[in-house]
């Protein structure tokens, strides 16, 4: 019960939250993508280095338990099925989850791609036997699967930086991140 | 009419999301619900996707005829037949969010683009018709790339590069190597 509370909470405030900064906006996601409207790329760059390098400090300090982070498995498929998300990114400039809060904040179009993405998925979940058949390659690991560059702490998901500890990797990549977003201009081409 | 946040107090309060899911609970995660949406209707249809079996002992455990929901010792079949979980209350409370975040304060979307997007208007045209069907082939993409990479935006790239997780910038290198070219061809404005 504890758990649905905190889904409605978290969730709420993360629909919340999409739309306040602008991401549940198709016409700033395909400006963001075609490099005249960064606002989204700063955004999101400065995002995860904030959130990392306080995740990283908090589980260093024993705050935030190291049992709670979920790095998820590395293989082609991951790229190939950015490359693919991609096209859709592309065309439609929704996510699977901006396209939620979207269609609360009243973009009706969130519908339909909606709905495409549930097909997507299900004839992903269809194909799946097949594709691990006659394209196994498709999921073998990269460089061990579950790995992150940083040491985490958690002893199931290997580090690929062992020598140097996981708190002053991760924050340097945090600090890179937080300095991109701030030193990005507004946009990279006119018009 | 603009009450979107600057990119700066953007940035900090979407750190700040991604940063207590996983202090509370787990990092965000948004497209394996797509799955468990299906599922939940799909199953219905095809009951042997979505097998229950009692041990002797009183232990449940779930299977499918399919190679995919039977992954994790059938994860998601478990999860599309008892909705009320995390993860499913999540996506559907993100709905709830977008819209009191345009009901309170705004930025509220204009009724002239409800159907269709501003940078779509001006690229393709004002044809609802074409939105749709462009907003359905996108959605496809998406989440079947997604379903294949194992996540998506939120999954991978947000929280997965904050944990500074390989997968997340493989993915993040995937969808933009794609997206923007993609996006400076189809919108010329």
């Amino acid at each position: 019960m504890n758990q649905l509370i905190l889904a409605v909470l978290i969730g709420g405030s993360f629909g919340f939250i999409l739309h306040k900064v602008g991401a549940t906006n198709p016409t700033k996601i395909i400006g963001f993508l075609r490099l005249t409207d960064l606002h989204l790329a700063k955004v999101i760059l400065f995002a995860i280095g904030f959130s990392s390098l306080l995740l990283f400090i908090l589980m260093y300090f024993n705050v935030i338990p190291t049992s709670h982070i979920s790095v998820k498995s590395s293989y082609m498929g991951v790229i190939v099925g950015g490359a693919i998300f991609g096209i859709g990114f592309g065309l439609g400039g929704y996510c699977p989850g901006t396209t939620l809060a979207a269609l609360g904040a009243g973009r009706k179009d969130s519908i339909f791609m909606i709905l495409g993405g549930l097909i997507g998925a299900w004839v992903y979940v269809m194909a799946y036997g097949w594709l691990t058949e006659t394209m196994p390659w498709l999921y073998d690991a990269i460089a061990g699967g579950k790995v992150s560059l940083a040491q985490t702490g958690n002893e199931s998901y290997p580090a690929l930086i062992n020598e140097i500890s996981g708190l002053l990797v991760a924050g340097v990549i945090a600090l890179l991140f937080m300095g991109g977003a701030t030193i990005l201009p507004n946009k990279l081409r006119k018009i | 009419m603009n009450k979107s946040w600057g990119w700066l107090k953007s940035g900090i309060i979407l750190g700040m999301s991604f940063l207590i899911a996983v202090a509370l609970v787990k990092p965000i995660g948004v497209s394996t619900q797509y799955v468990i949406a299906d599922c939940y209707i799909f199953c219905q249809l095809k009951p042997e996707l979505a097998q229950v079996d009692t041990s002797p002992d009183g232990k449940t455990s779930y299977s499918s005829s399919n190679a995919y929901l039977d992954k994790s010792n059938g994860k998601y079949v478990k999860s599309s037949l008892n909705l009320a979980n995390y993860g499913f209350v999540f996506v559907l409370s993100m709905f709830a969010g977008g819209f009191l975040a345009s009901k309170l304060g705004g930025p509220k979307v204009d009724k002239e683009e409800s159907w269709v997007p501003y940078v779509w208007q001006e690229n393709i045209g004002s044809s609802g018709m074409k939105r749709m069907i462009g907003a359905f082939v996108s959605g496809f993409f998406i989440l079947f790339g997604a379903r294949l990479a194992g996540g998506c935006t939120s999954g991978h790239m947000m929280s997965g590069m904050m944990q500074t997780s390989l997968s997340g910038y493989l993915f993040a290198a995937g969808v933009f190597v794609i997206a923007v070219p993609l996006a400076i061809i189809i919108f010329k404005r």
